[in-house]
């Protein structure tokens, strides 16, 4: 096994680390939609999807379905290039913008040692933007191609608040660029690791040894810009039902508007991915590293939660629910017992589970938004991005080397 | 024999004279548009062939994203349409091909002449990494990177200038 890893490694690992990315990827998504709609039924005092299985939970099944089996309609006077093209181009941008993202430490496995990622770049930071700049064709080529009114003025909207807010996501990283001194996410999440946990991260940035300085400026700019980029509430008004009914995506139906929908919620996992990483020690542990007992934390949330679902299936109204619901408690319980009994495989579930607890409460964030606060006027929109966002950004970044020269001498 | 580089080589060159013919073959803007951005795309592919990702990943950012992003949105917001073709004028047969010809001459005479004697791209030079590239920027190329940014200075200046002038 070992041997033909150590000869055919760089070319099965890669296809191998796709595959499994794509498919935990998209599953992700169908849940992150499920999630959605559960949560702001809640925030809304409404029960949301419970209708398909045990609370709606296959759900995003029942839509995949629909979305397959829907008829397909092609307006006439479409461009046809740009309307087939831009979906495509949307969730291709979305899913290769996850390739160069670090979800874990170095892992070793049958003792070939690989990063926990697709890619490890050293300017993996520039890919990401690179991506970013790239993602606007989709909505726009989109918008235009359509032959629609309110598609070309999504797409138009869409164009010029990704320009105005693409500047400010820039400038707001450059303060941890400073910090880290490197483009690799990899070191960029390596340079925040520290004996004190999560006062060493780049929100708080309280290091001894090295030039370090507090970026809570820079993270509240980068999440503002970074919901603008992946166009959710409250800065959706490329796709504002009230005035534009679906603004880009009015036209489009069955896989193309899935297609669009996957884009949008895998680029929601990628910003929030980035954002861990960046501000929040990606897969780095808040509790000082001396603390081994805090490693036994994957387990005391499992078994709790696995135990609680099996209590809740055992009295759930449909048979389909009494028997998926403790069953899900089950797999849900082993898994914990069985990261408390084998350490090692513990440990090396350590980093990955604190990036995705991070990647978790920042997209739990941007569905809590939604539910809760309004649309920005496209006046207001553009007067906070280019005279508000803009302006700190470039304010942090002086403050921030100011500071850093300040402490080197 | 060839190489794996050569043959990537080979592939991203041809993709952007496709991109660069088809840039200027299509009827619609918009399509043309698109096909700059795949020469702009094409080109960042070849930079990084040449170990410089820094300016691979700048290309990218700047050229195929916010400048073509700009003309996109401009030609949207004029929502201009297919254009009409016209004869060639007398103008082009007689003095734009002749003169297009001898260009080409040129330029394959002068890569000809220079094959073999052209230093190879620095794997680990000042090229390569973002360190190097800003040390040089900053140290040699001083004077001229700041005459850039003022150049690009006048040019905001005058575009808010020009836009005042209605009111």
């Amino acid at each position: 096994m070992s041997e033909i890893l150590a000869k055919y490694g760089f070319l099965i690992v890669p296809i191998v680390k796709v595959a499994i990315l794509v498919f935990v990827v998209l599953t992700l998504d169908a849940y992150l939609t499920w999630l959605e709609r559960k949560v702001i039924a809640h925030i809304q005092a409404r029960w949301g999807p419970h209708r398909v299985g045990p609370h709606g939970l296959l759900q995003p099944l029942a839509d995949g379905i629909k979305f397959i089996l829907k008829e397909d309609p092609m307006p006439t006077g479409v461009d046809k290039k740009a309307y087939f093209f831009a979906p495509f181009l949307t969730l291709m941008l979305a899913l290769t913008s996850l390739s160069v993202i670090p979800f874990g430490p170095d892992i070793t496995i049958f003792g070939y040692t690989t990063n926990f990622g697709i890619a490890d770049v050293n300017i993996s930071l520039l890919v990401l933007f690179a991506i970013t700049a790239l993602g606007v064709y989709g909505i726009a080529l989109a918008g235009w191609g359509s032959n629609n009114k309110y598609s070309l003025l999504g797409g138009l909207r869409s164009s010029a608040q990704m320009i105005s807010y693409e500047l400010a996501l820039t400038l707001s990283v450059v303060g941890v660029l400073l910090i880290a001194g490197d483009f690799s996410l990899k070191h960029i999440v390596e340079k925040q690791a520290g004996d004190l946990g999560l006062l060493s991260w780049n929100i708080i940035g309280f290091s001894k040894d090295h030039g370090s300085f507090t970026q809570i400026i820079g993270c509240i700019c980068f999440f503002i810009a970074a919901i603008a980029e992946t166009n959710r509430v409250p800065f959706d008004l490329p796709e504002a039902e009230s005035e534009l009914v679906a603004g880009f995506h009015t036209e489009y139906a069955s896989m193309k508007f899935a297609m669009f929908f996957i884009g949008e919620y895998t680029s929601m996992i990628a910003v929030s991915s980035l954002f861990a990483i960046l501000f929040f020690g990606g897969w780095l542990s808040p509790f000082p590293a001396s603390w081994t007992m805090t490693h036994y934390l994957p387990s005391i949330i499992f078994i709790p939660l696995g135990l609680w679902v099996i209590y809740d299936g055992i009295r759930y109204e449909t048979i389909l629910g009494r028997v998926i619901l403790p069953g899900l408690g089950a797999v849900f319980t082993v898994i914990g017992f069985a990261l408390f009994l084998f350490s090692p495989v513990n440990e090396a579930i350590q980093g990955p589970f604190w990036f995705f607890a991070k990647v978790g409460f920042v997209l739990f964030f941007y569905i809590w938004m939604r539910g809760t606060l309004p649309r920005f006027r496209y006046d207001q929109l553009m007067d906070f991005g280019w005279k508000f966002l803009l302006p700190v950004s470039i304010a942090n970044v002086v403050l921030t080397s100011a500071v850093i020269m300040w402490r080197m001498k | 024999m060839i190489s794996g580089v050569l043959v990537i080589f080979f592939v991203l060159a041809g993709l952007a004279v496709l991109g660069a013919v088809s840039l200027i073959l299509q009827s619609h803007p918009i399509h043309s548009a698109l096909s700059l951005i795949l020469v702009m795309v094409s080109l960042a592919g070849l930079y990084l062939l040449m170990g410089a990702e820094f300016i691979a990943a700048v290309q990218i950012i700047v050229y195929g994203g916010a400048v073509m992003v700009l003309f996109i949105f401009v030609i949207m917001l004029l929502n201009a349409g297919v254009e009409e073709r016209t004869n060639f004028s007398k103008m082009a047969t007689f003095g734009g091909v002749p003169l297009a010809l001898a260009l080409g001459c040129i330029i394959a005479v002068a890569i000809a002449r220079s094959s073999g004697r052209l230093p190879a791209p620095a794997a680990d030079g000042a090229m390569s990494s973002t360190r190097g590239l800003s040390n040089l920027l900053f140290s040699e190329f001083v004077y001229p990177f700041e005459l850039t940014s003022f150049l690009i200075l006048v040019a905001i200046l005058g575009a808010i200038v020009l836009a005042q002038r209605e009111n």
